[in-house]
C-alpha cells in the first residue's frame, strides 16, 4: 500500500499537537502552573499569615521593601502574602463555579438541542431573560433572593461564604455553557454518522453519550476556561460592591484586594493597586490564552486530517 | 490551427506542508488556442485544479509556482500583481464547481455583473446595467431584466451556474477556465450548462479549458484532451482518437472501468495513486500498472509523440499492439 | 422472479417548514414523496434514479424509517415497519441497513474504524467476540485488519466508504439501501466498489434499494429500475426495457442527457433538451408534474393526473402520450 505508514494519530493527539504549537498557550499554561504550585504551597510559600502584620507599628502603607516585598496595606498586612491566600480563595471560587455551570449547563443544553422542541424553547427564552439583564443589577438581585430563600441556605451556605458565592456565579455560567452545547449538538443533530447509529437502532441516550459528548469536548474544554475567568472576575465584582466572601475574619480574594485598594489610588499607595490588578490580569490572559488555544486544537473541521 | 493562446510549459507546483514538500504539479506542458475546447481530466490528487488555479495566480503564497504560463504573448509567472488582478476576468476567467462561492449572497445579480464590467472597463453604470441584462440573456436565463434584479439565493444551482458564466465571459476574456463546472449538477442541467459553454465559445471565440472527471463530458463537449495523473499529463490528443485507441495504460485503465452495456465486471484499477510528499522517481502510474516493468520506474517518462496521440508510456507501442482490451 | 422482501405502497412524506413571505411566516408543505410504490424481490437489485427534488433521498429514509411516512406502508419480510413498536423495529433493524453518500460524514470522527463497525453488535447487544467479526468484515471488503484501529481521517474516500460497508454489512442484513454509495468516488475507485457490491449479492443472497443518479452505474447494477421525478415514479420496469425503451418522456430526456464516454456516439446522438429546472416541491404543478418540461404538454395534462400505467414492453410508466 502506497501510504504514508505513521502511527495512528488519533484525533486526541492531533488536537495536542496542535494546541503545543500555540506558543502563547504553552507559556500561559507555565505560568499558570506555577502560580498554582506557589498557591497550593501556601503556608510555605507565603510569608505572613492572612491576617498577620508584618511588624509592630508603624506598618501601614509601607512600600515594597525587603520585609514586605509588595508593601503592606491599611493595618500592616503583607501584601504578597494576602495575595497568594486571595488568589487561592478566586481559583478556588473560579473553578468549582465553572465545574458547576459546565456540570449543568451540559446537561440542559444537551438536552435542549436534541429533544428540540418545547423543553428547548423554554430553555432558550429563559437564558435570553438573564442574558438580557444588565449582568450587575441581574447579579444582586440574584443575591438578594438566593439568599432570601431559607430552605436553600443548607446547600449554597450562607451569604457572604465562598459557597454561596460559588453557586451564585455558577447560577449565571450554566446559561453559557447551556447556548455552547446546545449548538454543538444541533449542529451534530443531523450529521450523517448520528444517523447511522439511529439506523443501526442506536437509543438516545446511547447517542448523547457515545457521539454527541465526545464530539462536544472541544467547545465543553474551552467553555469550561472561559468560565473560569468569568468567574474570577465575576468574584472580583461583587467584592468590589462589597458583597464578597467573608472579609476580616481570615478569607481574602482578589476582590477583596482590588476593593481595598479603591482608596489608595488617589493616595498614591500604587502597590495596593497594582499588585492585585496585574495578578487579575494576569491570571485572565493566561486563561483566555488556553482557551483561544483549545478552541483551535479541537476544531472539529480539522478531525478530517489534512 | 492558429497560434496558441495559453501556453504552459514545465510548470511545477509544490506546497509547503508540516510534513513537507507536496509536489502537486511536476512538469506539465498545455496549450489552447483561440475556439478551441479542451478537456483535462484526472480523479483527485491528479493536480488538474492546481495547473490551473497555478495558471491564474490563485494559490496561496506558500505554493511555490516554477515554470512558464504565457497568455497572449504574456508571461504570468513571477508578474505583478497588480498586472495579475487586471488580467484576472479580462483575458483569462475562471468558473468553479459552486457557484456559491463566486456570489455574493447580498448583492444583486445584475450589480455583481456590472461590478465585473466596470472594475476592467471604463463603462457607465447604465451601459452596464444593459450588458449585463444582454449577458444574462445570453447565458440562458428566462426574464432577465427582471431577475438581473434578484439575489443569488434566489436562483437555483443550474441558473448560479449560468449567472457565474455571465460574470466569467462579460469582458470578452480569450480563456475561460471551468473547475468542475457541472459536477454539483443534476444531469439534465449539466446538459443545458454544457450547451451554454458551447455557445458562448462559438459567439465570442474564446479558448474553453473544461476541467473533470467525468470523460462522458468530455467526449461530449471538447476537440482534444489531457489526461493527467499524479501531477503530470500522461496522454493527450485528439479526443477521437483517445478514445478509440488509447494508449497510456491509465487511460486505458479509466475508461474499462466505466460501466458499460452489457458489462458483467467493471475492472477497476487497483491500488493507490502516488504519496506526492515523495513522489516516485519513474512512471507514476509503476505500481498500478499491469504493464510495468523495472525501466519504467528507473526515469520519469516524457510526452512523446505517438501516432496522433502524445504519450508518456515508454511500452506504448507494445500494449496498444498486444490487444489488452479497452472499449 | 423471486419472493418480494419489500414492499412499499403509495408512500407519501410531506415535510412542513416555515419560509417568510415578506415580514409574514407562512407555513409551507414541501411534498417530498407524493404517492410512491415498488417492490424489492429478494436478492434483486431495485435501482432508484431520479435527479435533485425527486425524492429518492426521502424515500431511502422512510425505509430505513429514519423519518415516519405521512401516509401509506413500508412491508418489510412482510411486516409493517409503521405499525411495530420501538423495540421490535430495534431487533428488525439488524434485518435493514444503509450505507450512506457521503463517506467523510457517515463516520464518527472520533471513534475508531473498528469501534464504528462494531457499533451496530454493540447496539444490538450482540454477544460474543466482536473483534473477530469486525476482521471478518474488513477482509471481507478488501481492508486490512490492523485498520481496525485507525480513524477515519486517515484512510482514503474510497477506503472509508468500504468502512461504511462494513459496517452495514455487520449484522448480516437481507436488505441494504445504498443511498448514492458511489458518487463521492473517484472513477476507478467507483469501479472496485461496485463490483464488492455484485459480489456480495452473489455470495450472500442480498437485496439491495440503490439509489443514484448516475444512470450508467445504475444500469450496471440493477435489475430493475424506478424514475423518480418531482417524489413521484414515472415509470418502473426491468432495466433492459426502461433504457433501451424507454416509454416516459422524463426517461428519455434523462438518457438523453447523460454523456457517454464515445465521441462518435456523442456526436451522432439526437439530444434532447430539457428547458427550465424542475419545479419546487412546495408548488408541484397540477396534473401532470413533468408537464412544465415536457414537449408533449397539453390541456389533459395539467387537469388530469396520468396514472402509472403497463406498457406494451413491459414496464409501467404514467404519461397521457408514452413514447
Amino acid at each position: 500500500m502506497s501510504e504514508i505508514e505513521l502511527p495512528t494519530l488519533s484525533p486526541r493527539r492531533m488536537a495536542l499537537r496542535r494546541f503545543v504549537g500555540h506558543k502563547a498557550a504553552v507559556a500561559s499554561c507555565v505560568v499558570l502552573g506555577l502560580l498554582v504550585l506557589v498557591v497550593i504551597l501556601s503556608p510555605l510559600t507565603a510569608r505572613y499569615g492572612v491576617n498577620e502584620s508584618v511588624r509592630k507599628p508603624p506598618n501601614s502603607f509601607l512600600p515594597p521593601q525587603k520585609i514586605a516585598w509588595f508593601g503592606t496595606d491599611d493595618i500592616g498586612r503583607d501584601i504578597y502574602s494576602r495575595l497568594i491566600y486571595g488568589i487561592r480563595v478566586s481559583l478556588i471560587i473560579g473553578l468549582f463555579s465553572a465545574i458547576i455551570a459546565v456540570a449543568v449547563g451540559c446537561v440542559v443544553g444537551a438536552v435542549a438541542g436534541f429533544r428540540g422542541g418545547f423543553f428547548d424553547d423554554v430553555v432558550m427564552r429563559v437564558t435570553d431573560l438573564f442574558l438580557a439583564f444588565p449582568f450587575l443589577v441581574a447579579l444582586l438581585v440574584v443575591r438578594q433572593t438566593l439568599g432570601a430563600l431559607s430552605w436553600l441556605t443548607p446547600l449554597v451556605g450562607d451569604m457572604s461564604s465562598v459557597r454561596f458565592i460559588i453557586f451564585l456565579l455558577a447560577f449565571f455560567g450554566w446559561m453559557t455553557v447551556a447556548r455552547i452545547v446546545r449548538g454543538q449538538v444541533l449542529s451534530l443533530k443531523e450529521r450523517e454518522f448520528i444517523e447511522a447509529a439511529r439506523a443501526v437502532g442506536a437509543s438516545r441516550r446511547y447517542i448523547i453519550l457515545r457521539h454527541l459528548v465526545p464530539n462536544s469536548i472541544g467547545p465543553i474544554m474551552v467553555a469550561l476556561t472561559f468560565s473560569v475567568v468569568g468567574a474570577i472576575i465575576g468574584e472580583a465584582t461583587l467584592a468590589f460592591f462589597g458583597y464578597g466572601p467573608q472579609a476580616g475574619a481570615g478569607t481574602t480574594s482578589l476582590g477583596i484586594l482590588v476593593q481595598a485598594a479603591k482608596g489608595a489610588v488617589q493616595s498614591g499607595f500604587w502597590w495596593m493597586v497594582v499588585f492585585p490588578c496585574a495578578a487579575l490580569v494576569i491570571i485572565s490572559l493566561c486563561i483566555n490564552f488556553i482557551g483561544d488555544a483549545l478552541r483551535d486544537a479541537t476544531d472539529p473541521r480539522l478531525d478530517m486530517g489534512h | 490551427m492558429s497560434d496558441p493562446v495559453l501556453l504552459i510549459r514545465d510548470l511545477r507546483v509544490t506546497f509547503d506542508t508540516p510534513l513537507g514538500e507536496l509536489h502537486a504539479v511536476r512538469g506539465v506542458d498545455f496549450d489552447v488556442s483561440s475556439g478551441e475546447l479542451i478537456g483535462v481530466v484526472g480523479e483527485s490528487g491528479s493536480g488538474k485544479s492546481v495547473t490551473f488555479l497555478a495558471a491564474m495566480g490563485l494559490l496561496p503564497p506558500r505554493a511555490k509556482v516554477t515554470g512558464s504560463v504565457i497568455l497572449d504573448g504574456e508571461e504570468l509567472i513571477g508578474a505583478n500583481p497588480r498586472r495579475l488582478r487586471s488580467i484576472r476576468g479580462r483575458l483569462m476567467s475562471m468558473i468553479f464547481q459552486d457557484p456559491l462561492s463566486a456570489l455574493n449572497p447580498v448583492h444583486r445579480i445584475g450589480d455583481q455583473i456590472s461590478e465585473m464590467l466596470q472594475s476592467h472597463q471604463k463603462i457607465s453604470n447604465r451601459d452596464a446595467a444593459t450588458k449585463s441584462v444582454e449577458l444574462l440573456d445570453l447565458v440562458g436565463i428566462p426574464q432577465p431584466g427582471d431577475r438581473a434584479r434578484q439575489y443569488p439565493h434566489e436562483f437555483s444551482g443550474g441558473m448560479r451556474q449560468r449567472v457565474v458564466i455571465a460574470m466569467a465571459i462579460a469582458n470578452n476574456p480569450k480563456v475561460l477556465i471551468a473547475d468542475e463546472p457541472t459536477t454539483a449538477l443534476d444531469v439534465t442541467v449539466q446538459a443545458q450548462i454544457l450547451e451554454v459553454i458551447q455557445r458562448v465559445q462559438e459567439k465570442f471565440g474564446t479558448a474553453v479549458v473544461l476541467i473533470t472527471h467525468d470523460l462522458g463530458v468530455i467526449a461530449r463537449v471538447a476537440s482534444r484532451v489531457n489526461v493527467m495523473y499524479a501531477g503530470r499529463n500522461v496522454e493527450s490528443g485528439i479526443v477521437d482518437s483517445l478514445f478509440d485507441h488509447p494508449s497510456h495504460p491509465y487511460t486505458r485503465g479509466l475508461l474499462n472501468s466505466l460501466p458499460r452495456v452489457g458489462s458483467e465486471r467493471l475492472e477497476p484499477i487497483t491500488g493507490f495513486p502516488p504519496n506526492m510528499l515523495r513522489p516516485p522517481i519513474g512512471c507514476g502510474f509503476s505500481p498500478r500498472c499491469q504493464f510495468s516493468q523495472p525501466a519504467c520506474d528507473a526515469k520519469l517518462p516524457e510526452l512523446r509523440s505517438f501516432g496522433d496521440l502524445q504519450t508518456a508510456c515508454i511500452r506504448a507501442e507494445e500494449i496498444v499492439v498486444s490487444g489488452a482490451p479497452v472499449r | 422472479m423471486s419472493e418480494p422482501i419489500l414492499q412499499v405502497h403509495q408512500l407519501v412524506k410531506n415535510f412542513e417548514i416555515r419560509a417568510s413571505r415578506g415580514a409574514r411566516k407562512v407555513k409551507r408543505v414541501v411534498q417530498a414523496v407524493s404517492g410512491v410504490s415498488f417492490t424489492v424481490s429478494k436478492g434483486q437489485t431495485l435501482g432508484i434514479v431520479g435527479e435533485s427534488g425527486s425524492g429518492k433521498t426521502t424515500v431511502a429514509r422512510l425505509i430505513m424509517q429514519l423519518c415516519a411516512p405521512t401516509s401509506g406502508s413500508v412491508t418489510f419480510e412482510g411486516r409493517d415497519l409503521a405499525a411495530l413498536k420501538f423495540e421490535e423495529m430495534r431487533q428488525l433493524r439488524r434485518r435493514i441497513q444503509i450505507v450512506f453518500q457521503d463517506p467523510f460524514a457517515s463516520l464518527d470522527p472520533k471513534m475508531t474504524v473498528g469501534a464504528s463497525i462494531a457499533e451496530p453488535l454493540v447496539v444490538q447487544r450482540e454477544p460474543g467476540n466482536h473483534e473477530e467479526r469486525v476482521t471478518e468484515l474488513l477482509n471481507l471488503v478488501g481492508l486490512a485488519p490492523d485498520h481496525a484501529r485507525r480513524f477515519p481521517h486517515e484512510f482514503s474516500g474510497g477506503q472509508r466508504q468500504r468502512v461504511g460497508i462494513a459496517r452495514a454489512l455487520a449484522l448480516n442484513p437481507a436488505l441494504i439501501v445504498l443511498d448514492e454509495p458511489v458518487s463521492a468516488l473517484d472513477v476507478s475507485i467507483q469501479a472496485g466498489v461496485i463490483n464488492l457490491f455484485d459480489d456480495l449479492q452473489k455470495r450472500l443472497g442480498m437485496s439491495y434499494v440503490f439509489i443514484a443518479h448516475d444512470l450508467s452505474v445504475v444500469r450496471h447494477i440493477a435489475d430493475q429500475v424506478a424514475v423518480m421525478y418531482l417524489g413521484k415514479i414515472v415509470e418502473i420496469g426491468p432495466k433492459q426495457t426502461v433504457y433501451e425503451h424507454p416509454t416516459h418522456p422524463y426517461t428519455v430526456a434523462l438518457l438523453s442527457a447523460v454523456p457517454v464516454p464515445n465521441p462518435s456516439v456523442e456526436r451522432a446522438r439526437q439530444r434532447i433538451m430539457l428547458e427550465g429546472e424542475v419545479p419546487s416541491p412546495v408548488n408541484p404543478p397540477s396534473g401532470c408534474r413533468f408537464r412544465t418540461r415536457c414537449w408533449k404538454a397539453t390541456d389533459l395534462c395539467a387537469q388530469e393526473e396520468p396514472r402509472l400505467v403497463q406498457r406494451p414492453t413491459g414496464q409501467l410508466s404514467a404519461c397521457h402520450f408514452p413514447e
